[in-house]
């Protein structure tokens, strides 16, 4: 078992869930909430790693991280070296490719939020950054939870988009699914096999929990 | 502290809201059917729905001034608002739900101004419960409890107990009045019951296709329609088509002919001239039944008529009569009994003057 990439793939989805935590509260909260008519172009933005081939958005990805890109050059400034084929353009791709399944289950549980709860809590003088923490998260708590299981579960599995971003450099940016390949092109079946089945029941269990969680039942986009 | 209120607002290319009043410290009842616009009026003083012209203030804080680009948001108004349905907050304690529009300060202070408003209102001992524990009249209580507690300046009720029993209603009600003794603050109720219009009101403004057709005392509004619809809303069971005969000045009353009948009944004098096609609205309370013609009576109108059918509704009995068209009578199960009212019975109905009031038929 290689457990150097199963370290990394563990970290990355840590640090990918915890921030999509944070960018991804607003977001779903936006989507749920804003009036705006142009709502449906940002949906459908949140959703594109969903229908999109994870090599096309790891192209992008590449493109907009190289040194050529002016992100790429800030970063090169800033640091020294360069951003693509690292640990931190793996997290930058994966939380782009991650976003639809943090966003949308918790945007689907502020949706499932009485209105009139929120308008109770204006009435009663409290604004909406506290009656977003003291009402519409308690309430969506479960939602939350499935987008961060789901988060984690997606970015373990993911093998595309690391592939493109990142390459395959063992302990940088080498995760499980890339070390599954590398075994199978070496014809070490028995080596794949082991991590593919940690990866299935990992995957399985992770469902279980997001379906136990939900009071309602909700489609699950599947795990690519 | 008054609140005045002026506002028009296109809610659908059909309905618009169009109201302007000034309610003095007292409860203001707000009555009228469903989608008349009372539940949106409510709304636009809370700052919940949008408003196209007007001016909401409280004394001379202004809370809403389209044309000055004024419209301070719902948490900024003052303006309690207790929901048809509550909207108690289901994740917390009714301790909690009390406590949540009160400002930061220290806990004991909280738990106490919680704890008194909650025994004023008899529901100390559930505050350690989630509203899905107690019963409908008990959420009711803490619904108006938790948005006494801010000190509101002015409060809005939305039909707060038209789910609630007679009796929890009146013990409710009588809360609210003990509460508003001491603070006199507006407040606006909206409701379409009569018993608690009656039981609450000062002043009843009627509501109807979104604009105030009828503004006055309880009396005024709902015992004397002046317009179809307010007999419809105020529970005149009868509206019966007529024609103006004859006007009689001198003596104060005038006849009506009931349509299709050779009925006539005596009905108070009213600016409807001779040949107008009318409606008389008689209450189904209002009609008395005699088994044999009445003699030495003061009541003017004294009919012959049939009985249809009976029914027992609780404590009334609801009597299809027919006079050459149909009308509701209510007795008592005991009159109902005395009599030995059956159908195809013929009886005596007896009408006072006062108790026939000539509406517009439009």
């Amino acid at each position: 078992m290689d457990w150097t990439a199963i370290g990394l793939s563990v970290r990355l989805a840590a640090i990918v869930s915890g921030i999509l935590l944070v960018i991804g509260l607003p977001i779903a909260y936006w989507l749920t909430f804003a009036r705006s008519r142009w709502r449906f172009l940002f949906e459908s933005i949140v959703a594109l790693p969903l229908v999109l081939p994870p090599t096309v958005l790891g192209f992008y990805v590449l493109l907009a991280l190289g040194s050529r890109s002016p992100i790429g050059r800030a970063w090169e400034r800033w640091t020294g070296h360069g951003l693509a084929f690292t640990f931190e353009a793996l997290v930058i791709a994966s939380v782009l490719y991650s976003l639809p399944f943090a966003v949308q289950p918790i945007a689907a549980s502020f949706a499932q939020i009485d209105r009139t709860l929120l308008e109770a809590s204006a009435t009663l003088g409290v604004g909406p950054l506290r009656t977003f923490l003291r009402v519409v998260l308690p309430l969506s708590l479960d939602g939350v939870l499935a987008g961060m299981v789901l988060t984690f579960a997606h970015t373990i599995g993911e093998f595309g988009v690391v592939l493109m971003v990142g390459g395959n450099l063992p302990g940088v940016t080498r995760t499980v699914s890339i070390a599954i390949y590398d075994d199978v092109q070496a014809f070490n079946f028995a080596a794949a096999h082991r991590t593919a089945l940690l990866l299935l029941v990992f995957s399985f269990a992770a469902l279980a929990s997001v379906y136990a969680m939900m009071r309602k039942p909700w489609a699950v986009a599947p795990l690519s | 502290m008054s609140l005045d209120v002026r506002l028009r607002t296109r809610l659908s290319p059909r309905f618009r809201l169009d109201v302007a009043f000034t309610a003095a410290p007292g409860t203001t009842i707000v009555f009228g059917a469903s989608g008349s616009g009372k539940t949106t009026l409510l709304r636009s003083v809370a700052g919940l729905a949008a408003t196209d012209e007007g001016r909401i203030a409280i004394n001379d804080r202004v809370l809403l001034d389209v044309g000055a680009r004024i419209n301070v948001p719902p948490p900024g108004r003052r303006v309690g608002l207790v929901f048809q349905h509550l909207a108690l907050f289901p994740h917390l304690t009714i301790a909690e739900n009390i406590a949540y529009g009160l400002p930061r300060q220290p806990a004991t202070k909280r738990d106490a101004q919680t704890t008194a408003i909650a025994t004023s209102f008899g529901i100390a001992h559930l505050l350690a419960h989630r509203p899905a524990a107690v019963s409908g009249g008990e959420r009711q209580r803490v619904g108006l409890a938790r948005a006494l507690v801010t000190d509101p300046e002015v409060l809005l009720l939305d039909e707060p107990l038209s789910a609630l029993d007679h009796d929890t209603q009146s013990r409710i009600i009588a809360d609210l009045r003990t509460w508003n003794e001491r603070r006199r603050v507006p407040i606006l109720y909206v409701t379409h019951s009569q018993r608690e219009a009656f039981a609450l009101g000062e002043r009843v403004l009627l509501l109807r296709d979104g604009t105030i057709v009828a503004d006055g005392t309880p009396d005024k509004v709902l015992n004397a329609p002046s317009h179809e619809s307010v007999a419809q809303l105020a529970g005149f069971e009868n509206l019966l088509d007529a024609v103006v005969i004859e006007r009689r000045p001198d003596a104060g009353v005038m006849i009506v002919r009931l349509t299709g009948t050779a009925t006539d009944l005596e009905t108070p004098l009213t600016s409807f001239d001779a040949g107008d096609r009318i409606r008389v609205a008689i209450r189904a309370g209002d009609i008395l039944i005699a088994t044999e013609r009445p003699h030495g009576l003061s009541a003017r109108n004294v009919v012959p008529a049939t009985i249809g059918g009976l029914a027992r509704q609780g404590a009334t009995v609801r009597l299809e009569a027919s006079i050459g068209v149909p009308v509701e009578v209510h007795v008592t199960p005991t009159a109902s009994a005395d009599l030995d009212l059956r159908p195809h019975g013929n009886v005596w109905l007896v009408i006072k003057t006062h108790s026939c009031h000539p509406v517009s038929a439009v």
